[in-house]
């Protein structure tokens, strides 16, 4: 069989398609630049705790590149599959290998992942920093409700499926959060404040959020808990810290109060046998 | 002594070939690969079409926010069975059981596998485990209802007393020993029965794949049997393994149960990479580009595999980040050589968009949108924020949608050399376009919604009735994806014995196309000289053969 015809091969056609693919490459990073500071959100929200804000532009950078990379390669499996298509019976040069592209794209993707690593490791630090403060709050999570108890006061919130509780946490305020479970794993998961972490029976987990807005905030359990996981809601209510003290305060003396205590004695007799005396600190806490 | 090589190794057609009994007694005393790998093929498929009738009605009760088609009970029973038996009971038998146990033994030009009478046995635990596995349906408290992953302490007899949940523990230990036996005897044939001449690095990438598969297998599997014997001795013997009370410590499940978890996800993923590997090749009429740069790719992803399982677990709060972290974003380097080298062998080919080769470029764009997001969840920041909401499940649906596109692939590409027959090209690609836009229409709908803050599992969403907006779409993709199972199935019965294929109908590159179709008992009577990863190719064009880099050509 006689060798198919090859297409022209010159340095013109190269450096023409070198060209075609540098601009294809530099036109979505062009139009970045030139659309200002207004980075798209890419489906993500900045959300509502100092956090969340960090996590968000982190999501931003991690979508900058995944839109980067994914265009690159779309385009060119795109340009391969129109390119490429079969017209005769001809067979194309059976090249295999190509050491330095194939250097290129091990290396240059090693590079990227450090980047991102890099990245990773700041915000995550920040986020999972736990700094001294003196508004404490206890969750405790169960099938299927909530309990936020306020060590040092008598404030306690109970509720189950469709009571749907509130956490109550002041703003601007770093608040610390003690996560347990009395049961099964259960998931504590807050939108606005884009963090979740999971109430793990027998551990303690700690974490602070501070909030930067006032408002209310929705949350539910994101683990499968068992038959009525997906009403397990709560609210979370972020309020300035006077408004704050006045709702603790309110708890003292009132008959809400001794109801909610009552409450939660039950509760906790029920299930004293599987909630430990000692629960030990989380590593991914420090 | 060359010249006696390099001609076809010849054996005598025997006159009269005894193949033992025929119809059901064959098909239950048999021990040949191809039969084997035919009735995993059925099965596995019936498998797919069971769960993803499961999904059809997961995703009809999602339609609305207060769905009442099911109740919540039965909700979280379906979504458990519909993870078990694609995971447990499809993607992974198909893909190492299926058309592994056909083709490896025919691409390396062995009679069969090693250990015939334990691939029976595989198969045969194979179908006991998936009828137990779903044998739970009929019992008083239903099937297992405590997730694919069955998390301790929620399994335990305690918060799931039924018999469903042992049913599903008895199933996947079956299965899981199938997976080991089978495991055993791929690297076994791989390593003892390859033809003379066929080197390791002659060896196609598919079957380079299924090594790789098998080693990880024979070192996920056991641990998973291990905590499957564990949990079930926590539920009926009073162990306390998983339990606090008993000063058991519940995420010791989670451990054990993706130390397996993150493996299979490459046992599931690797047999594909190579079935896509090998359609690119042979429709673009090209050598595999970068043929060992592959090889290391998956042997890295295989090492590396073994090192992430704590990924699944950030939120937990109990695990080192940092390192699970590096050790997950270093996988996207290895995945990201396969997809250009994937890439590399389009380019300047001649490609011939038959169905498999749609399929294939189908798997590799809907795999690079599961592999870029999976990038994000190896971020522990990025997970906190969205665990456990549909962002997950979006990720791994288009990953394991990608698969059953190649899964289809491999189907029209194989089914012929196994059947004698062809499939019908223009229904197969109007099995692609709906399977294909499908996916799409299903799963990106699921990153919005996960984005927007909607949890998994759950069966009604009353809270935010804006999110059915995007579950409406997300269904009306589940109902594309069931279009085109349908579509496939009327492919079989319309081409049934139809289109006879001939031994090469897609001018193969592999040993399996030397071959009749479908191949005689022991499967050769003849073999070509093996002196590359292509010796059929070689064969057929022996003008053309691989050009390495830098290699100069001499006009003649």
């Amino acid at each position: 069989m006689e060798s198919p015809a090859l297409p022209p091969q010159g340095a013109s056609t190269r450096s023409r398609r070198w060209r075609r693919v540098r601009r294809a490459a530099v036109l979505p990073l062009a139009a970045l630049a030139l659309s200002g500071c207004t980075v798209p959100t890419f489906g993500a929200a900045p959300g509502d705790t100092t956090s969340s804000r960090s996590v968000f532009h982190l999501w931003q950078g991690f979508s900058i590149g995944a839109a980067i990379i994914g265009t690159l390669v779309t385009v060119l499996i795109l340009y391969a599959v129109l390119r490429y298509r079969r017209h005769g019976d001809a067979i194309p040069k059976q090249s295999q290998y190509h050491i330095p592209l194939e250097l290129t794209y091990t290396i240059v993707p090693i590079l990227i992942i450090i980047g991102l690593f890099a990245a990773t490791l700041v915000v995550e630090n920040k986020e999972l920093a736990n700094p001294k403060t003196n508004v404490t709050i206890d969750v405790n999570a169960f099938q299927w409700g909530w309990k936020f108890s306020y060590p040092g006061y008598s404030a306690v919130v109970i509720g189950q499926t469709t009571q749907d509780p509130t956490m109550m946490m002041p703003v601007n305020t770093n608040v610390h959060i003690n996560l347990t479970s009395t049961d099964v794993v259960h998931g504590f998961y807050v939108k606005a404040f884009n963090f979740s972490r999971y109430a793990l029976p027998g551990v303690l987990n700690q974490f602070t959020f501070r909030a930067v807005n006032t408002g209310d905030f929705f949350g539910q359990c994101t683990q499968l808990c068992g038959l009525y996981h997906s009403l397990m809601f709560f609210n979370v209510k972020v309020v300035t810290m006077p408004q704050y003290q006045a709702w603790l305060a309110s708890f003292n003396n009132s008959s809400s109060a001794s109801a909610a205590n009552a409450f939660s004695t039950a509760q906790r007799q029920q299930t004293s046998s599987i909630v430990p005396s000692k629960p030990y600190l989380s590593k991914g806490a420090n | 002594m060359v010249d006696v090589l390099d001609r076809p190794l010849v054996m005598d057609e025997p006159a009269h070939e005894s193949h033992g009994p025929s119809g059901v007694l064959k098909w239950i005393t048999t021990t040949d690969h191809k039969v084997i790998g035919l009735s995993y093929t059925i099965t596995a498929v019936i498998m797919m079409v069971i769960g993803g009738a499961f999904a059809e009605i997961i995703r009809a009760q999602l339609a609305t926010p207060n769905g009442t088609l099911v109740s919540l009970a039965q909700y979280n029973e379906l979504f458990t069975m519909h993870g078990s038996v694609m995971i447990y009971l499809f993607a992974g038998p198909f893909a190492f059981g299926a058309l592994a146990n056909i083709i490896v033994p025919i691409q390396i030009g062995a009679p069969d596998m090693a250990f015939p009478r334990l691939n029976a046995l595989s198969y045969w635990l194979y179908l006991t485990g998936a009828i137990t596995m779903l044998s739970g349906f009929f019992t008083a408290g239903g099937a297992a209802n405590f997730g694919w992953v069955a998390y301790a302490p929620l399994s335990n007899s305690v918060n799931t007393p039924g018999a469903g949940a042992d049913l599903w523990i008895g199933g996947l230990l079956l299965t899981g020993f199938s997976a080991i036996f089978t495991g055993v005897n791929l690297v076994a044939t791989i390593f003892y029965l390859r033809a003379p001449g066929m080197t390791m690095f002659r060896m196609p990438i598919f079957t380079w794949n299924l090594l790789v598969t098998a080693i990880l297998i024979l070192l996920a599997f056991p641990v998973l049997t291990a905590g499957l014997i564990m949990l079930y001795a926590d539920r009926h013997f009073g162990t306390h393994i998983f339990s606090v009370a008993g000063g058991g410590v519940p995420v010791l499940w989670q451990h054990i149960f993706w130390f397996w978890g993150h493996p299979e996800v490459y046992i599931l993923a690797l047999p594909f990479f190579g079935m896509v590997t090998e359609i690119l090749a042979v429709f673009s009429r090209k050598p595999v580009f970068g043929y060992k740069g592959m090889i290391f790719a998956t042997l890295s992803i295989a090492a590396l595999s073994l090192g992430v399982w704590a990924h699944h677990m950030f939120t937990t709060g109990v695990v080192l980040l940092p390192f699970f972290s590096i050790m997950s974003l270093l996988i996207a380097v290895p995945t990201g050589i396969k997809i250009f080298n994937w890439i590399g062998t389009m380019w300047r080919g001649e490609i011939w968009f038959s169905t498999a080769m749609l399929m294939a470029i189908g798997f590799v764009v809907t795999f690079l949108i599961g592999g870029l997001t999976g990038i994000y969840l190896a971020s522990p920041p990025l997970d906190f924020f969205t665990h456990d909401t549909y962002f997950v499940v979006a990720h791994f649906h288009s990953v394991v949608m990608a698969l059953v596109l190649a899964a289809m692939g491999g189907l029209y590409y194989w089914g012929p050399k196994i059947t004698g027959y062809l499939l019908n090209e223009r229904l197969g690609k109007i099995q692609f376009w709906f399977l294909f836009i499908g996916t799409q229409v299903f799963t990106l709908p699921l990153y919005l919604l996960g984005l927007r803050g909607m949890p998994r599992r759950m069966a009604i969403y009353p809270h935010d009735p804006q999110w059915k907006f995007l579950n409406d779409l997300s269904t009306v993709g589940a109902v594309l994806i069931g279009i085109s199972t349908i579509v496939f199935v009327l492919n079989v019965v319309v081409s049934w014995k139809k289109y006879p294929a001939g031994d090469n109908p897609w001018d193969g590159q592999t040993l399996e196309w030397f071959t009749t179709s479908p191949p005689p008992h022991h499967n050769f009577y003849r073999l070509p000289p093996i002196r590359s990863e292509r010796p059929t190719w070689d064969y057929n064009h022996p003008e053309h053969r691989s050009v390495p880099h830098g290699h100069v050509e001499v006009d003649q």
